[in-house]
């Protein structure tokens, strides 16, 4: 992480135990911080509207942030790489009309194929955008952005001026995102899980912390024996395969699907992502800050609304958000580097 | 990657089909770029090609629609892309120093809706002009500011700012139209410039294109935004003002992108929350197609001048064709993909021919393939 972050280089390496407790506890800092400022939020929201944390309202807000949260998870995995996916907006709405279509046609299907059918869909995305960046050569910025533009040009080619409307779903489909266990939707518990399942991934296991390493140096990466290729390949697959099923659950929860669903939601994700603590330029943060990075926006967005603020302003306020999190984010890294330089000063000494 | 680059680098000084001091004088972190012929030559042989393609297309267009090779459409097809053209030209020297700005379509959008918000206040046009253009100004300084002096990736920023200003323009206007504009101004997107085909905005643009490429190409400023995109860290030791010279370059940006928003609103006589929405990514597109290297260091004017060219001939062709417009960025996708693929389908097949001659240097029991060399 300091290596991605801090221009100066470190005059001697500290030990590795001490500096990852250090890192460790900043990290515990950060995910605390965005909790803190969630937690303020909602309670002064409250404070002036009770309307705001009625159930109806907090299941509102968790569906749409599930599927934010969601995104935004695939999105890490690629950020940390190193990389950026700009095409998930663009996948997700691709598979939204073409899963909605399936659902609306072939009534009788079991909804395990429809999430299939996404998948794949979005898998498909995911291996084009990996192979492009990997095999090709070609920055992740570019191929994503020419994705972006690819992906939402066959969508509409192959959605037209049509739309899938939500009376002609068979009803199961409708339910899937608003089913609920004791006022929590279903769709977030499985999301949660989904999403520790990552964090735990990416933790503890190999292949997961390899991508903490091809973000963080990818010469040194390199160098180690780590098969880049196949790691960031693996990274654009999944975050493929996750906007594909986002575009499913978004076609349930919308309804109504056209060609332009999704449109430039991928700046809002890698907003949630860069919120949440996650670095632009690779080898540090977390799944679970990302999604709390998700369901931060997405709460304050519904807060304005219920506060009666013009939605005029969300925008505007998710861009502020947005600037302060990347400079906070900035200023935290520039302190850890002074702490861990005047520390092996110390060591030195 | 940088690893292979500069082994490549290495061997292009000892390999005989490359004329000696290309490469050989520099230190590292260079693949034909940076430092005089090394830097004009791949940029030469990257318009040469770009020459083809735009005949190309014009060959395309005309067989396809007899429309197409007529006055008349082609000041359509400037009308269509002047503002777009304007703002790749910053976004050429920006991409060029190593950074890049995504927010200008939100520069454009909240130009736009201060125009239009004044105006309906009544404002005098001129007045309006110099808010415009330090609204623009601020703009590209607030980015110019947090990248070089916060140290912010200019990725970050211009997407937050890119939703940021886009909100600002949504706060100013919100639902509103604005749409009274007099006719003196919004002639631009109806009339053209006097004894000629050309539309107002491409006048512009080619009178800046000629500043932007003197400024790029002949004076030690222009130099030394090369000089950073290959290194900033050497640039910076230099002794060029690496943070002051890109800060300026984001405001001429935002400038510029004020600029287009007047000439977009004027053009449609309308002033919505939502003007330029994906133009930045047209943008990009063309200054990619130019072949500016999105790592910094490489790219020319002239570039930026043929890809507008082929960018707007397949627009309109597209246009002509009945294509379905909310698809052409199928096209605009696609050729951005080509114009990053075929620099690098050439380096690697340089790759694999170097790699070749030095397997055959190993064999010298082959005396058809050894090269006679002094130096191994």
């Amino acid at each position: 992480m300091t290596a991605t972050l801090a221009p100066h280089r470190e005059p001697g390496s500290p030990a590795p135990a001490s500096s990852r407790r250090l890192a460790d506890r900043v990290f515990r800092i950060r995910e605390f911080g965005i909790v803190a400022v969630l937690v303020v939020f909602v309670a002064v929201t409250a404070s002036i509207q009770s309307r705001f944390l009625s159930s109806t309202n907090i299941q509102f807000i968790l569906v749409d942030a599930t599927i934010f949260a969601l995104l935004a998870l695939g999105e890490t995995i690629v950020v940390i790489s190193r990389n950026v996916d700009l095409s998930v907006g663009s996948v997700l709405g691709l598979s939204a009309f073409l899963t909605a279509r399936l659902a609306s046609n072939t009534h009788g299907l079991p909804l395990p194929l429809v999430f299939l059918a996404g998948i794949g869909i979005g898998l498909l995305c995911g291996i084009v955008n990996g192979l492009m960046v990997t095999i090709g050569r070609v920055p992740s910025l570019v191929v994503t952005l020419a994705t972006l533009y690819i992906i939402r040009g066959a969508d509409v080619l192959i959605v037209g001026g049509g739309q899938v409307v939500p009376s002609s779903y068979y009803p199961s489909f409708l339910t899937i995102s608003k089913a609920t266990v004791a006022g929590i939707p279903d769709l977030a518990i499985v999301v949660a899980v989904v999403i520790a399942g990552g964090a735990y991934w990416l933790r503890t296991y190999r292949s997961g912390r390899e991508l903490y390493a091809i973000g963080s140096n990818p010469d040194a990466a390199r160098l180690a024996g780590i098969p880049m290729g196949r790691r960031v390949f693996t990274a654009f697959a999944l975050s493929g395969a996750i906007a594909g099923v986002a575009g499913v659950l978004w076609a349930s929860r919308y309804g109504t699907v056209d060609s332009t669903a999704g449109t430039s939601y991928e700046l809002q994700v890698v907003a949630a992502v860069v919120v949440g603590g996650v670095a632009i330029f690779g080898g540090s943060g977390s799944v679970v800050g990302a999604a709390i990075g998700a369901l931060l926006l997405q709460t304050i967005n519904s807060a304005l609304y219920v506060l009666g603020v013009s939605p005029n302003w969300d925008q505007a306020i998710a861009g502020f958000l947005l600037i302060l999190a990347i400079v906070l984010d900035r200023l935290i890294s520039l302190r850890l580097t002074a702490s861990l330089r005047r520390r092996s000063a110390r060591r030195g000494a | 990657m940088e690893h292979d680059v500069d082994a490549a680098t290495g061997n292009a000084a000892m390999t005989p089909e490359h004329v000696p001091g290309d490469g050989a004088g520099r230190t590292g972190g260079g693949n034909g770029r940076g430092g005089g012929w090394g830097r004009l030559r791949p940029a030469m042989r990257w318009e040469t090609g770009l020459v083809v393609v735009v005949i190309a297309i014009a060959i395309m267009g005309s067989s396809l629609s007899p429309q197409f090779l007529t006055a008349n459409n082609f000041f359509n097809l400037g009308l269509n892309n002047g503002e777009i053209a304007i703002m790749a030209l910053p976004m050429a020297l920006i991409i060029i120093s190593g950074e890049i700005d995504l927010s200008v379509e939100s520069t454009l959008g909240m130009s736009s809706a201060v125009l239009g918000v004044l105006w309906a206040d009544h404002w005098p046009m001129l007045a309006i002009f110099v808010v415009v253009a330090v609204v623009g100004a601020l703009a590209g300084a607030i980015n110019g500011l947090l990248v070089t002096r916060v140290g912010l990736p200019s990725l970050a920023v211009t997407i937050g700012t890119l939703a940021l200003y886009r909100g600002i323009a949504l706060i100013l206007l919100g639902p509103r139209t604005v749409a009274n504009f007099p006719t003196i101004y919004t002639n631009v997107g109806i009339v053209a410039i006097p004894h000629t085909d050309l539309p107002y905005s491409i006048g512009i643009f080619i009178v800046l294109a000629v500043i932007f490429a003197i400024v790029l190409h002949a004076t030690p400023f222009g130099r030394s935004i090369y000089a950073m995109g290959d290194n900033a860290e050497a640039a910076m030791f230099a002794g060029l003002r690496v943070k002051r010279i890109k800060t300026t370059l984001f405001i001429v940006s935002g400038v510029a992108s004020a600029l287009a928003g007047v000439l977009f609103t004027f053009r449609l006589n309308t002033a919505v929350q939502d003007n330029g929405t994906g133009l930045s990514l047209d943008v990009v597109a063309i200054v990619l197609l130019a072949g500016v290297s999105i790592f910094g260091g490489k790219g020319s004017i002239g570039g930026v001048f043929l890809a507008v060219l082929a960018f707007a001939g397949l627009q309109n062709a597209l246009l002509l064709t009945n294509f379905n417009q909310e698809a052409t960025g199928l096209v605009t996708g696609g050729l951005l993909l080509v114009s990053v693929f075929v620099p690098n389908a050439a380096m690697f097949v340089r790759s694999i021919r170097r790699a070749v001659t030095r397997m055959t240097r190993r064999m010298p029991s082959e005396p058809a393939l050894s090269m006679p060399r002094k130096d191994t």
